[in-house]
This record gives C-alpha cells, sequence and structure tokens, in this order.
C-alpha cells in the first residue's frame, strides 16, 4: 500500500486492525500524540487530504493513496504555519501535549467555525491552559515579550524555551523515541475488589509466539513500599508490592506480560489463568471504619505508618485548643453542615508510561513520564538492590502532571521487566488504565462547625474529616493534614477542633492532586464563613477581613505542628481580597436572561505554604561555556509548569545577560545533585532558589577572575550582557573562559535550597453566576482571582497557570466525576464519559497580582501553580448560594443534582 | 486505537459478496466508535466503503440516507426551500458529542445501530418518519421505522449478520413545522433530552423524544394540544423506567427536562400564529 505522508510516499502495509495514528508514529511521526486513544481528545489530530480526523479512530488502510499532514509536514522544514506562529506569540500551550492537535485543527478551520469555536473546538482537550491563550492564538494576539534588556529577564513575560519544537511537533516526550528491540509490557488487571491470588498458570501466555515472560508475584522483590514520592520516605506507609499476592481493587496489576509487540502481550494477558480466592471488599469509607467491616491491610503496623490496620484507618489527626463545644453554645451565629467531594482524575494528557533498558556499563535507565526522577530513582535502588550510581531515572518534556506523577506507578515494573529479560522495554498505560489503575483526588467527606460573635469575630472552627484513600496510602497522610492546614490558619480564631481520618476501601488509590487536601475542605470552611456572614447581615469580604491572619499572627490549627518555619516572607491577602473586590464591582454588562435565571455572586479565599514540610531539597549547577553562554543544570521537570522559562529568567537575572545566553539540561539523575521533585508548587520556590544561589555564586566568580586578570578590586566589576566590565576597562564572558580553561579553573558554581524556611501565598476568586432555576443549568458570568505571587517571576505564564488552575478546577465543580459502582469498579473510565472542560465550557478569568515581593522566595518570587485550583468550587458553591437561597453541599455542582432541591423550592 | 485481534478486512463490492457472517465479525462503516474501544472479540472487519452506496438519493417521495453517509455529507446536503425541516438536521448534527472532526468519518447508520439514547441521528431520523431498510442475514430484505428500530440502550432490531442498509425519509415530513429542544449537563455536552415536535398541514402534531429515554418514543396527537393535555399524555405514555440513567444524566432531571422542553415545543409550534 502506498501513502503520502507529509509529501513523501511510503509504501508500507499497516496491520489490518491498526489505527493511522500508531501507523504514523512506527513511521517516525512522533507528533502525532496519544491522548485517549478513542477520539475524544484530539490531540492525534492530522490533516487527510487537507482535513481534520482523529488519527486514532482512522482504519490505518484507509488512508491508502491519500495525503497525510502531520504537524511535522504542516509547514516547509524549519518554517512556521502561521497558526503555529500565533501558538508561539500568543504562548497558547503549557505542557505542549495537546498542541500539535489544536494547531492543525485551529489551522483548518474557516471563517464560520471561527466565529463559534465552543463547538468547533469541542473535539480538542487541553487540560493546562483554560483556553484563554488558544483564543488569543487565534484573535493573533501576542503574549511573549521580544527580548528585554540583559540583567532584566526577571519579572517580564519571556517566552517558552521549548515553544518553537512544541508547536512544530518536536519537542519529545516519554515515548518520542525509538529504541531497537524494544520488547512491549501489558499488565493483566484484577477483576475482583478484594482477592487472594491462589495460582497463576504461566504456560499458555507463555505459547503465544512473541511472549518473552510473565512476571508475577513470585518475581517481584518481597518488599514494601508506596508509590507516592516524598523527600522523606516515612510520610507514607510501606504497604504495596511491585506484584502483590493480594488484589486490593479492581484494576489492580496482577501480572506483566512482557511480549515482542502490544498485541501479543495483549494476548498473553487474556491467556493467563489466574485463580483468585476471593475477599469481602468494602468499597463505602463510612462503613470501612465501622466494627465488622473487612480489613484491607490486615497486617501493617504503626511502624509501617498505618495508623490503626484493624479499622482500616491508615492515618488520623485529632486535636483542639480552646473549647470548641462552649464557644459554639455562647456564639451569636454558628452554622454546622456536612459537604462530600468526588473522586476526580488529573487527566494529564500523557498517560503514565516509560522505557527502560540496561546500557552497556549495567547501568538501568529509566525514562518515564515522572515529576519525581530523583525520588524514583531512589526507590528503585532500594526496591532492587541497586546502588544508586546503577540507576538511572529522567524525563524529557512531560504531557501535564497535576500531582498524578509524584508517584511511582510504571517505573517499578519497567525496572523488573528490563532486568528479567535484558532487553529494553516499554509500558504506556492506556486511558481507561488511568482511571481505574492510577490515583485520583481523595473524595472527603466534611463536616464543618463555625460560629462567631456580633462583631463578625470567629469563635470556634471545627472540622471532621473523613478522607477515602483507597486501596493504598500513597498520599493518604500528608494530604489528610494538609487538608486541615491553612483553611483553617488562615483564620484567627481562640477555638479551634479537627479530628480527622484516613481509611482503606477497596477502591481504586487515591493520591496527590493539585491542591493536595484543601480544595476539598475549602468548600465546607468558606461556605460557613460565608454563611456566618449572611445572618450576620455583613458582606463576605468584610467578614473575610474581620477575621483572616495578618503579619505577625500566629497560623494555627490543632493538633500544634511540628513544623515551625512557615513564615510571612510576604502577604498580599488583603490586596487580593480588595482586587476581587473592586474587579465584582465593575459596571459589566448583564447578559439577557429570562427570569428563570437567578443571579448571584460569591467569593473563597486560600492560604498556602509556598513548600510542603519537612524537607524539599535542590541542586542546581551552573558552568560558564567556552562560547561565553552558561550551562544551568536543575533536577526539576518540566510538565507545562513553566519552570524551565523561569530558571533562565534567574540565572540571567543574576549574571546580568539574556535568557539565549543559559542552555538548560533538566530532571536527569545523571547531572548529580538531587532534586526532590516537582511537586507542592516547589519549581520555581526551592529549585528557582538553588538556581539563583549558583548564579549568584558565578557572576561573584567572574568578576573575581576578570579582578584577578585585571588586578583590580572584584567590587569594582560589575557584568553587562556578555562581558565583565570595570571602569574602562571589558572582558568578554568568552574570554573570560578560555582564561579559565588556560588555568584549569574552569568558571562554575553550584547552588543548594533545602525548602526552609517557608512562606505563604494567597489567592481569591470570585463568580458572578446565574442559575436557572427550571433546569438546574448554570451560567458563569463572572470570573475574577486575584493572586498573590510575590513578585511574578513571568506574568504571562503566572496568569496561565492562574487560569488554567481555575478551569480545572470549574471541571471538578461542575462536571467531573469517577463513578464507582457498588463492586468498586469505575464506570465512566474515558472521557466521553468524564467530561473534561472544553474550549464552551470555562469562562475568561481576569487575573490580578498583588504587588508583594517576598522575603525568602527567589528574587521575590513565591509558588503559584496549586493555589489557583483552591478556591473555585468552594466561590462557586458561594454563588450558587447567593443566587438560590440554597446552600449546595456536594459537588459538582450538576444540574440534574441541583435540580430537586431548586423544583422543591421554586416548584417549577 | 489498534483492535489488535482483527486478523483480516474483507472488501466486498456488492452484497452478493458480503462474506458469510461468523462469530467475530463486525461490520465496519465509519468505524468511528468500533476503533474507539477494545473490541478484543472481533477477528474480521467487513468495511462497507467499496459497496459505493450513494450518501443521498431524492425521489419524488422520499429522501434516502444509506448507511454509510457520513454525518458531514448530510449536513451539507442543499435543502429545498419547502424543506420547512431542515434546520433539523443542522441541529441534531450539533447534537453530537463529538466535533466536525468525526461527523467527516462517522455514519448515519452507525449512529443508528450504536443505538445510544443519545443518538442524534435516531432523533433526526425518527422524528422525521424514517423507515429503515435492513439486509437480514438470510437474503431477506426488511423495512422497519427507526421508532421501532431502536429497542433500547444499546439494542435493536438486527441480529446478527443483519445489515442496515438505508434509512428513506417521506418528503412530506420534511415539509412539517417543527421545533427541536435539546439540554445537556454541560454547555457542549452530550444530550440528555433531545425533543423534536412538529406540526403536519392537516394539525397533526408530533412529538418525539429521545436521549431522555432508553428508546425514541412517539406521541400523536390529532390536533394541537394545551399544556395540561401534552403533560398528562407524556406522563402516561412515558413510564419513569423508560427515563434513561447513566453519567450524563439523573432519571427525575431527564423527566423534567423532557416535560419542559415539550411544553416549550408545543408552545412554540401551537401557541404562535403560522407565518
Amino acid at each position: 500500500m502506498s501513502f503520502e505522508i507529509n509529501g513523501t510516499p511510503f509504501s508500507e502495509r499497516p496491520r489490518a486492525g491498526q489505527c493511522l495514528r500508531t501507523f504514523l508514529r512506527e513511521l517516525g511521526h512522533f507528533g502525532v500524540k496519544k491522548g485517549c486513544d478513542a477520539g475524544d481528545c484530539g490531540a492525534c489530530t492530522v490533516l487527510l487530504d487537507g482535513e481534520p480526523v482523529h488519527s486514532c479512530l482512522i482504519p490505518a488502510f484507509r488512508a491508502e493513496g491519500r495525503a497525510i499532514t502531520t504537524i511535522e509536514g504542516l509547514a516547509p522544514e524549519g518554517g512556521a504555519h502561521p497558526m503555529q506562529q500565533a501558538f508561539l506569540d500568543a504562548q497558547a500551550f503549557q505542557c505542549g501535549f495537546c498542541t500539535a492537535g489544536m494547531i492543525l485543527t485551529c489551522a483548518s478551520l474557516n471563517q464560520a467555525q471561527r466565529t463559534d469555536l465552543g463547538a468547533s473546538l469541542k473535539g480538542n482537550i487541553c487540560r493546562c491552559t483554560g483556553y484563554r491563550a488558544i483564543e488569543d492564538a487565534l484573535n493573533g494576539t501576542t503574549n511573549v515579550e521580544e527580548t528585554v534588556e540583559p540583567g532584566t529577564a526577571f519579572g517580564r513575560s519571556l517566552p517558552a524555551p521549548a515553544g518553537p519544537d512544541v508547536v512544530r511537533g518536536r519537542a519529545r516526550y516519554t515515548f518520542d523515541t525509538t529504541i531497537e528491540g524494544l520488547l512491549h509490557i501489558k499488565l493483566k488487571r484484577s477483576p475482583h475488589p478484594h482477592a487472594r491470588i491462589v495460582a497463576i498458570d504461566k504456560a499458555a501466555a507463555l505459547a503465544v509466539p512473541g511472549v518473552h515472560a510473565v512476571l508475577t508475584h513470585e518475581d517481584a522483590p518481597d518488599r514494601l513500599f508506596s508509590t507516592a514520592r516524598h523527600e522523606r520516605d516515612w510520610m507514607d506507609p510501606d504497604d504495596t508490592r511491585v506484584l502483590d499476592d493480594v488484589v486490593r481493587f479492581i484494576g489492580q496489576k496482577v501480572a506483566a506480560v512482557v511480549a515482542e509487540t502490544e498485541a501479543a502481550a495483549e494476548e498473553g494477558c487474556r491467556r493467563l489463568k489466574v485463580d483468585y480466592d476471593i475477599l469481602p471488599a468494602v468499597v463505602d469509607p463510612e462503613r470501612a471504619r465501622a466494627p465488622g467491616a473487612p480489613i484491607i491491610h490486615p497486617d501493617r503496623t504503626q511502624e509501617q505508618r498505618v495508623a490503626n490496620a484493624r479499622q482500616n484507618i491508615v492515618a488520623e489527626k485529632h486535636g483542639e485548643f480552646g473549647n470548641v463545644a462552649a464557644a459554639l453554645a455562647s456564639s451569636a451565629v454558628t452554622y454546622e453542615g456536612t459537604f462530600t467531594t468526588q473522586r476526580v482524575q488529573h487527566a494529564a494528557l500523557e498517560t503514565h508510561g516509560g522505557l527502560a533498558w540496561l546500557d552497556a556499563t549495567g547501568v538501568l535507565n529509566v525514562r518515564s513520564s515522572t515529576q519525581v526522577p530523583f525520588l524514583t530513582r531512589r526507590t528503585l535502588a532500594d526496591l532492587f538492590d541497586l546502588p544508586k550510581d546503577k540507576v538511572r531515572v529522567f524525563c524529557e518534556r512531560v504531557g501535564g502532571g497535576f500531582g498524578s506523577k509524584q508517584e511511582m506507578f510504571v517505573e517499578d515494573i519497567l525496572a523488573l521487566a528490563a532486568l528479567k529479560t535484558g532487553r529494553p522495554v516499554k509500558l504506556e498505560l492506556t486511558r481507561e488504565e488511568q482511571f481505574i489503575a492510577t490515583s485520583t483526588r481523595h473524595p472527603m467527606r466534611v463536616h464543618v462547625k463555625a460560629g462567631a460573635d456580633a462583631d463578625g469575630k470567629l469563635t470556634a472552627l471545627q472540622l471532621d474529616v473523613l478522607s477515602n484513600t483507597g486501596a493504598y496510602g500513597n498520599h493518604a497522610g500528608p494530604v489528610l493534614f494538609h487538608a486541615a492546614q491553612e483553611c483553617l490558619s488562615v483564620y484567627n480564631c481562640p477555638n479551634k477542633k479537627v479530628d480527622a481520618v484516613a481509611v482503606y476501601t477497596n477502591t481504586v488509590p487515591s493520591g496527590a492532586f493539585r491542591g493536595y487536601g484543601l480544595p476539598q475542605t475549602l468548600i465546607a470552611v468558606e461556605a460557613a464563613i460565608d454563611e456566618l456572614a449572611k445572618q450576620l447581615g455583613i458582606s463576605s469580604f468584610d467578614i473575610r477581613r474581620r477575621n483572616v491572619v495578618k503579619p505577625g499572627d500566629p497560623m494555627l490549627t490543632p493538633p500544634p505542628s511540628e513544623y515551625h518555619d512557615v513564615e510571612y516572607g510576604s502577604y498580599g491577602l488583603d490586596q487580593c481580597l480588595d482586587l476581587v473586590e473592586r474587579a465584582m464591582q465593575a459596571d459589566a454588562p448583564m447578559p439577557d436572561l429570562s427570569p428563570d435565571w437567578l443571579t448571584g455572586e460569591g467569593i473563597a479565599l486560600t492560604m498556602i505554604d509556598t513548600v510542603p514540610p519537612a524537607g524539599h531539597i535542590a541542586d542546581a549547577a551552573i558552568a560558564l561555556r567556552d562560547d561565553g553562554s552558561f550551562e544551568l543544570t536543575v533536577g526539576t521537570a518540566e510538565f507545562g509548569n513553566g519552570t524551565s522559562t523561569v530558571h533562565r529568567q534567574i540565572a540571567a537575572s543574576a549574571l546580568s545577560t539574556t535568557v539565549d545566553n543559559i542552555r538548560l539540561r533538566q530532571s536527569d539523575t545523571v547531572h548529580g545533585g538531587h532534586d526532590t521533585g516537582a511537586y507542592g508548587s516547589a519549581g520555581i520556590f526551592v529549585a528557582g532558589k538553588a538556581t539563583q544561589a549558583a548564579a549568584e555564586t558565578l557572576a561573584d566568580e567572574l568578576k573575581r577572575a576578570a579582578a584577578d586578570a585585571w588586578l583590580c578590586d572584584a567590587a569594582s566589576c560589575t557584568l553587562d550582557g556578555h562581558s565583565v566590565v570595570s571602569g574602562v576597562k571589558r572582558i568578554s564572558f568568552a574570554e573570560l573562559a578560555e582564561l579559565a580553561r588556560a588555568q584549569g579553573k574552569p568558571l562554575a558554581a553550584s547552588g543548594n535550597s533545602g525548602g526552609t524556611p517557608r512562606s505563604v501565598a494567597f489567592n481569591v476568586q470570585g463568580f458572578r453566576v446565574a442559575v436557572n432555576k427550571g433546569t438546574g443549568e448554570i451560567k458563569i458570568l463572572k470570573s475574577v482571582q486575584a493572586a498573590d505571587a510575590g513578585r511574578v517571576a513571568n506574568p504571562m505564564q503566572c496568569r496561565g497557570q492562574v487560569e488554567g488552575g481555575v478551569a480545572q478546577s470549574l471541571g471538578a465543580a461542575l462536571y467531573e466525576e469517577m463513578v464507582i459502582d457498588a463492586d468498586g469498579c469505575v464506570i465512566n473510565a474515558k472521557f466521553r464519559d468524564y467530561h473534561l472542560p472544553s474550549f464552551a465550557d470555562v469562562p475568561r478569568t481576569e487575573v490580578f497580582f498583588a504587588e508583594t515581593s517576598d522575603a525568602i522566595g527567589p528574587m521575590g518570587a513565591k509558588s503559584m501553580s496549586e493555589s489557583p485550583y483552591n478556591p473555585v468550587a468552594a466561590a462557586l458553591g458561594n454563588a450558587i448560594a447567593d443566587a438560590t437561597g440554597i446552600r449546595f453541599t456536594s459537588v459538582p455542582f450538576k444540574p440534574d443534582r441541583l435540580f430537586p432541591a431548586l423544583q422543591d423550592k421554586f416548584g417549577v | 486505537m489498534d483492535l489488535n485481534t482483527i486478523a483480516a478486512v474483507a472488501h466486498p463490492q456488492t452484497r452478493a459478496q458480503l462474506p458469510a457472517w461468523t462469530a467475530g465479525d463486525a461490520w465496519l462503516a465509519g468505524g468511528t466508535w468500533l476503533f474507539s474501544e477494545p473490541q478484543e472479540h472481533l477477528n474480521r472487519l467487513i468495511d462497507l466503503t467499496d459497496l459505493k452506496w450513494p450518501a443521498l438519493t431524492i425521489s419524488e417521495t422520499h429522501l434516502s440516507i444509506s448507511a454509510t453517509c457520513t454525518i458531514a455529507q448530510l449536513d451539507a446536503l442543499a435543502c429545498p426551500p419547502d424543506w420547512l425541516a431542515a434546520p433539523l438536521i443542522n441541529q441534531c448534527c450539533r447534537a453530537f458529542l463529538a466535533s466536525f472532526k468525526i461527523w467527516k468519518t462517522a455514519t448515519v447508520g452507525g449512529n443508528l445501530c450504536m443505538s445510544l439514547p443519545a443518538g442524534p441521528m435516531i432523533s433526526l431520523t425518527s422524528a422525521l418518519d424514517g423507515i429503515c431498510t435492513i439486509w437480514q442475514a438470510n437474503g431477506g430484505e426488511q423495512k422497519i421505522p427507526v421508532v421501532e428500530f431502536v429497542t433500547g440502550n444499546n439494542r435493536n432490531r438486527l441480529t446478527p449478520g443483519d445489515l442496515l442498509r438505508q434509512i428513506d425519509i417521506p418528503l412530506t415530513a420534511l415539509k412539517r413545522r417543527s421545533a427541536f429542544r435539546q439540554i445537556s449537563l454541560t454547555p457542549v455536552g452530550r444530550s440528555a433530552a433531545l425533543l423534536i415536535g412538529s406540526l403536519g398541514d392537516d394539525g397533526t402534531f408530533t412529538l418525539t423524544v429521545t436521549a431522555s429515554t432508553v428508546r425514541p418514543i412517539q406521541l400523536l396527537l390529532p390536533k394541537s394540544p394545551d399544556a395540561a393535555t401534552l403533560g398528562k399524555l407524556i406522563a402516561q405514555e412515558i413510564a419513569d423506567d423508560l427515563y434513561h440513567d447513566d453519567v450524563h444524566g439523573k432519571p427525575f432531571w431527564r423527566k423534567h427536562m423532557t416535560l419542559r422542553l415539550a411544553e416549550e415545543i408545543r408552545s412554540e409550534l401551537c401557541d404562535t400564529a403560522r407565518p
């Protein structure tokens, strides 16, 4: 069969049931991405005879004799199609995994379709941006700044260094490489929520042509660990094996089949005979901790950091200061309510997966889609008894994370398979596997009690939290503790009480997810604050102003924290409240709505520690190169967070040069040093500080080297673009490099950050909504968020983080919900049944920044990647309550959920 | 996605060349659903492309839509001005959860044969009194109205080896005045209720309820009803257990949206003066 791909004829025969997507990738067109492999996300869009199609749905044989254009062929070699240039100018991407499909789709829209983007783009999902930047690209808006003066990069909207590769489909993600002799792994998964594996008959599977190995619990290290990755292993329980002889949720991996092709590996999985002894299961968290419930991890102990295995309690926290009950009894107003949050998925468009191989020196190389290469390396070395220098873990560009890749879900199997077979191996999860077998946000049931005096001063705050960690305890404790932390400590209140418990159930595990517990509890706390204000007749802004902490106030939650390193490095909460209040009051045209639509406004605020507790470490190194440019090496990963841009800005500013003079290497353990990882919003606040320290040290070294050459005082030297200058004397960086080389003293420096002390960042979200009392539909009429990010390192990117956080959080507030049936099975494990926000679903959010400069963060900056998510559902709930007079206490706020109460009240 | 168990693809050019149906076979029209989910039970695809059925044929009395007509081809049909119901075509295309990119590949017949409650081509062709022609596995031919073809969620009258050949729409149906209403849990999402009403020259009022119910339900009234009459009829004819229950909408809400949209349609068609 002959095909024309990007103008070049090919003669290839695709497999009978092969889709065009994999056919194109096998021919090396890696710009064609897999987001869902089911036609829902659009990441695999290509042009077929000039028309956009989802290549995952097109039988490859049907492309015979037709012209196929992938992103790589949209413009002549080296050039850029106007739409590619528009995406660059607007920086209409974050992780960039959807970008190829988005550009090909946008480039093919006619004028009518461009005036109806909600419908035209409903087949393209972007999980990062919130779509505003994509709309800017379509409108020809330029968001990136031109080159700026040397030394002034920090604080400017400079473009992401990977941009040109991202828009051309050349940026390399996890699977965008060809490896000779690669074997494929497929996983046999449990159909039972709780069972003991009695026997696995491998014979029929091993007989499938092309199958090399079948790995079971008998092959796996007899050692417990946690898939959660933290700097301190003691943060998570040791309750997981690479492959276990007990399965605790539907979808848990039972065995791995390693074969020449994915088809053979799949066939091997089908032919495996697994004999299960089915055990009683429990999927409801209340039932899980009740007497008589099946015990999910009966043998785990407190030494393994499982708080009370006999009651399925993996972690808990209880404490009180003051006397909440007495305070509530004597308060002028009180509120009490129970709120529930659902299971939501990160839905990063690049699924989990990776490649592993043993190189000629016997080093196990693992290339994976991870936020934490260094912590993964450490655990692989531990699990497989390898010296750390015999394991290398790295990632190239990662297609979205949102916390889901602060886990080790695939690298353990990859390592096991590579070590057992001695061959390079690949494991790429399907979208369905993402849903049934990775991690989700912890669903929580939050009971809140709150009281205030007649002046609107809080008298009591109490939270009772039940968190469902699923079958394993990865992140169970830290998420639970964080959930009951800053949402309370942001308010001054003399009486506070917390009872928080995380329980095991026989369901897909929960894990780390942007916001890390706070979005769940904020819905309850911020609703309570509003309800008190309503009873007192004061505004939702004023009650917060009267009660929020201000610099000097202790930030307290019970029981007392063992960490005392959180400081007010800066404080912009007051500004954030003012900014949102002003924006909400600004005149705005009211859309023409029928009387069925009820309107209302609501706000919510959030505080977040800028670094997770107990240590978050980053090393950075920077060296002067022969050509006078610099090579900066950091450990932190890029998955759309934009840190690659900011690290160069920090280094360029410290070295008084421009960003094009900084070459960045990142996220590879072979580079040396350590980096805890890109989680907890630490990519700038921690790793950026290490970069700043390294670059500032090197700047001093450069001055000293020049001063030595000139026999003058280093204090008289300054850096100027590409040279060191003292009076009329000038020596270029390249000349300095040559001098240093001659002297055998290369100019290089390193920096380190230990992630302490920590500061606090703030966000306030405001919404104006309309709710249709006859249908339950919600329209967002206005969305405003103010963020205190300290000195904003890159306003364009930071705005994008805020918008993307709002969009992702709106998905969880309005639409997204993983539905688990009574047996613990996820019944909607595909995007068409799990609705991610598309272009039509996301309002434009006005973003404002407080003007602060942080005393702790790098160059005054604070973290701003998780917290924009946190107040969104809470603010939306408050706005809906204001519009309808009904307090809805369960997310998502879907029309069919709101309708019964609306019908009761309004009788339509 | 790759369908790795598929070993062969047949490409018949005539009905006579259709291979004998065996377990593990599947008809391949657009393939947009087939390739969107694992199909481990299948080993052969029978590609309908080379049968080269004309997508759309207009006769004196009927519009014939072949089963392999794509959504995009149907949407692009230039309709004569006296087809007052023609806007329904685009309205129903837009009711797809899938975008215009899928419309180029997905087929009208495929949508009917999937028989999902939210299948908008089911809504369209049942509201327009469409008749399915089925090539039966035994060599015979069968004609069934679309409203009877779909029997439940993901269920229809086809038996293994049966092939949907075409849907014939009487032109009289296309010339009726019509009204369209749809609601979803999300702004451009999957239909949770999709109702189409029409008014015949003789004053008959037809209401076709789809998406909210597990199968299409058509209500006929000899003359324009008032609100109470229509509401009562819906309550009578659509038992609570006919309302579909899945992640795209709870039955209680679907029922009330059905009543609400039906009344909007009635009001639009019956309470306004004829143009």
